[in-house]
């Protein structure tokens, strides 16, 4: 144990004096070249290892990904397409599809909806009263997938009928009468499926709610007055004033739980393993390469989810591009 | 522009007074000083409030309960009959000895902090050369970091593991800790840079006429004034890096080497040994997030509208 911790030190140490010692050499280097030439290179000895990173673990992977998704289950021999057909002809993997979908519709539109319920509550409340709240609901983002598991492990228990009930959600169902039920198993119009989403939803309002609630306090004072002088009621200027106002702000917020939403694997996997009908995407790619060690399929769906994700991508891009423009 | 507006993905509208949750705000509407909210706005919101904490108290609760309450009642019990409570600190003993958790912990420790720490100063060098450097090529490969901050880490896993395997360092933490060093990179470049181009630019012109290098601006100058964001990329990182279970397992998987996420995901796949446990475990694993959380929460909120784009 006491191992670890050196080794852990030495690693922070050693990679931090490390990297200043290169940056130094590399600094050094340049300035041996005559004045033009070191004015060319020394931007790219600056960028060397962050590019070096990227291009390690990022862009290598990716392109030996996409290639991978054409090979064999052992990444041996191409096989053309087949495991994108054999994939999406499967009714298991239309299925997750389907699960995958209804996450993308429920959670970012429901995060952003309990976002602006809670922001616009709290705004009204005195400032003691609005940090707690806040720092209660925005708690749970700190906590991670797995602990969030654990704590809604426990609310959605079951006990055999005839005892005591130690689930929240069961001692509430069954004190009104009902037979205890086991949620996470009850595939019927996918409830476990919203009942995971309970989850995302418990982690990210928090999240949805800070940003928002920024964004409405900049909404300016005179555009509201305005507006109550002309005789708008709050109903009126909340969705016609207020919210057109946070519109980026929303956009924001909806792409980062959109992105959170599609990368979704540890809630999912801790509750149920993609079991009763509950699998999604980004489980269903690690059990592929885990559980039935198919390389090919699990590239194959990981591919997919990087084609979902090439729209979000370029919006994102050209927004960066909008705002370069405004600097 | 304000540091925090800049560094977010999108532009938001974030006056500086409100980075933190529920900060110094500047009160909006004359009607409301005083929080003279309707009885019913507060009835909700409080109605809210604890929908949010009673699944977290449930597992608190739980964790201080013996084997036999824990299993046989309900948490809320306690109040509804408090004789009858039961509460013992032996839970948590036996999540050291039954579960190792303490080994998971330092576990846990030895992998978050190298990963938080080194990404660092790698990233600010590049991030400076992005910002007072001219060269061709430049707004390409700043594109090029701003989409990658879209794609999911989940591409790169097949062919790391591959490369890992031949290397033979899987299951060691150097594995996770370049991982996470490049998961983190795009991220740590994009945030750092976006605040680098807030920063007076007339600082740097005069520093060039004293004859200052780049290498002594950024040393001296820039790297300081950087401060605010490089700590929030090490808040988000740290927070991200200790709750990731995903990276954990495809690097280092169960074993001696496995961080809290992973111990605590193999209790919760075996609760022969009973929720008392499992609860203790899950609240040893968000003690040290809940306390970075609480204490640095407006460096956190900052580092998050930063980092909103990454999942």
């Amino acid at each position: 144990m006491v191992i670890k911790i050196l080794n852990a030190l030495i690693a922070i140490v050693g990679g931090v004096v490390g990297a200043i010692i290169l940056y130094f050499l590399l600094n050094k280097l340049a300035e041996l070249l005559p004045g033009r030439w070191e004015d060319r290179v020394k931007p790219f000895l600056f960028l060397l290892p962050a590019l070096a990173a990227i291009t390690l673990y990022l862009i290598y992977p990716t392109i030996q990904t996409v290639v991978f998704s054409f090979a064999n289950a052992a990444s041996t021999e191409f096989v053309g397409a087949s495991n994108y057909g054999n994939l999406l002809s499967s009714s298991a993997f239309q299925n997750t599809l389907f699960n995958t979908l209804l996450w993308i519709i429920v959670v970012p539109a429901g995060t952003i909806v309990l976002g602006l319920l809670i922001a616009t509550l709290a705004d009204r409340m005195r400032p003691r009263s609005e940090k707690l709240a806040k720092t209660l609901i925005f708690l749970p983002l700190a906590i991670g997938g797995v602990s969030a598991a654990a704590i809604w492990r426990f609310v959605y228990a079951a006990n055999p009928p005839g005892q005591n009930q130690v689930g929240l959600l069961n001692g509430i169902w069954t004190g009104f009468g009902g037979d205890p039920v086991n949620w996470l198993q009850i595939s019927t119009l996918r409830a476990n499926s919203f009942l995971l989403m309970v989850i995302l939803l418990w982690i990210q309002a928090g999240f949805a709610m800070v940003l928002l609630s920024a964004a409405i306090k900049g909404v300016p004072t005179e555009t509201l007055e305005a507006a109550r002088l002309d005789g708008a009621g709050e109903g009126a200027i909340f969705f016609r004033i207020v919210i057109p106002q946070i519109r980026t702000t929303l956009i924001t917020v909806f792409i980062t739980v959109l992105i959170g939403v599609l990368k979704t694997f540890d809630i999912v996997y801790v509750m149920t393993n993609g079991n009763f009908n509950t699998n999604v995407i980004a489980v269903d790619f690690f059990n592929q390469l885990f559980t039935n060690n198919n390389a090919g399929y699990a590239a194959a769906i990981v591919v997919m989810l990087l084609i979902i994700m090439i729209p979000i991508l370029v919006f994102q891009i050209r927004q960066f591009r909008a705002e370069e423009a405004a600097r | 522009m304000s540091g925090t507006q800049a560094v977010t993905a999108t532009p938001v509208q974030l006056p500086k007074d409100t980075t933190a949750v529920g900060g110094p705000t500047r009160r909006r509407r004359g009607q409301q000083v005083g929080g003279k909210a309707p009885v019913w706005v507060r009835i909700v919101l409080a109605l809210i409030c604890l929908a949010w904490i009673v699944p977290t108290m449930g597992l608190v609760i739980t964790s201080f309960r013996t084997q036999d309450a824990a299993n046989s009642t309900g948490w809320w019990t306690v109040f509804t009959n408090p004789a009858n409570a039961d509460l013992t600190l032996g839970n948590y003993s036996e999540v050291f000895s039954k579960a190792d958790m303490g080994t998971a912990f330092v576990n846990s420790l030895a992998i978050t902090l190298p990963a938080t720490i080194i990404p660092i100063l790698i990233a600010a060098f590049a991030a400076y050369a992005f910002t007072f450097m001219v060269f061709p090529g430049r707004d390409l490969l700043l594109i090029l970091i701003v989409g990658l901050l879209v794609v999911p880490t989940q591409v790169a896993l097949v062919p790391l593991l591959r490369i890992y395997g031949s290397l033979g360092i899987s299951g060691t933490f150097p594995a996770i800790w370049l991982a996470h060093i490049g998961f983190g990179m795009p991220l740590a470049v994009y945030i750092v840079r976006n605040y680098m181009a807030t920063l007076p630019k007339e600082v740097i012109e005069s520093a060039k006429i004293d004859g200052a290098s780049h290498f002594q601006t950024f040393w001296r100058l820039i790297l300081p004034m950087s401060t605010p964001v490089l700590a929030s990329f090490a808040i988000f990182q740290f927070l991200w890096v200790w709750n990731d279970l995903l990276n954990a397992l495809v690097f280092i998987g169960p074993g001696v080497n496995q961080p809290l996420p992973i111990a605590l995901n193999q209790l919760l796949g075996n609760q022969g040994q009973g929720w008392q446990l499992l609860t203790a475990g899950g609240l040893f694993t968000m003690i040290v997030p809940i306390i970075v959380f609480l204490s640095l929460q407006r460096y956190f909120v900052r580092g998050l509208t930063a980092g909103s784009v990454k999942g």
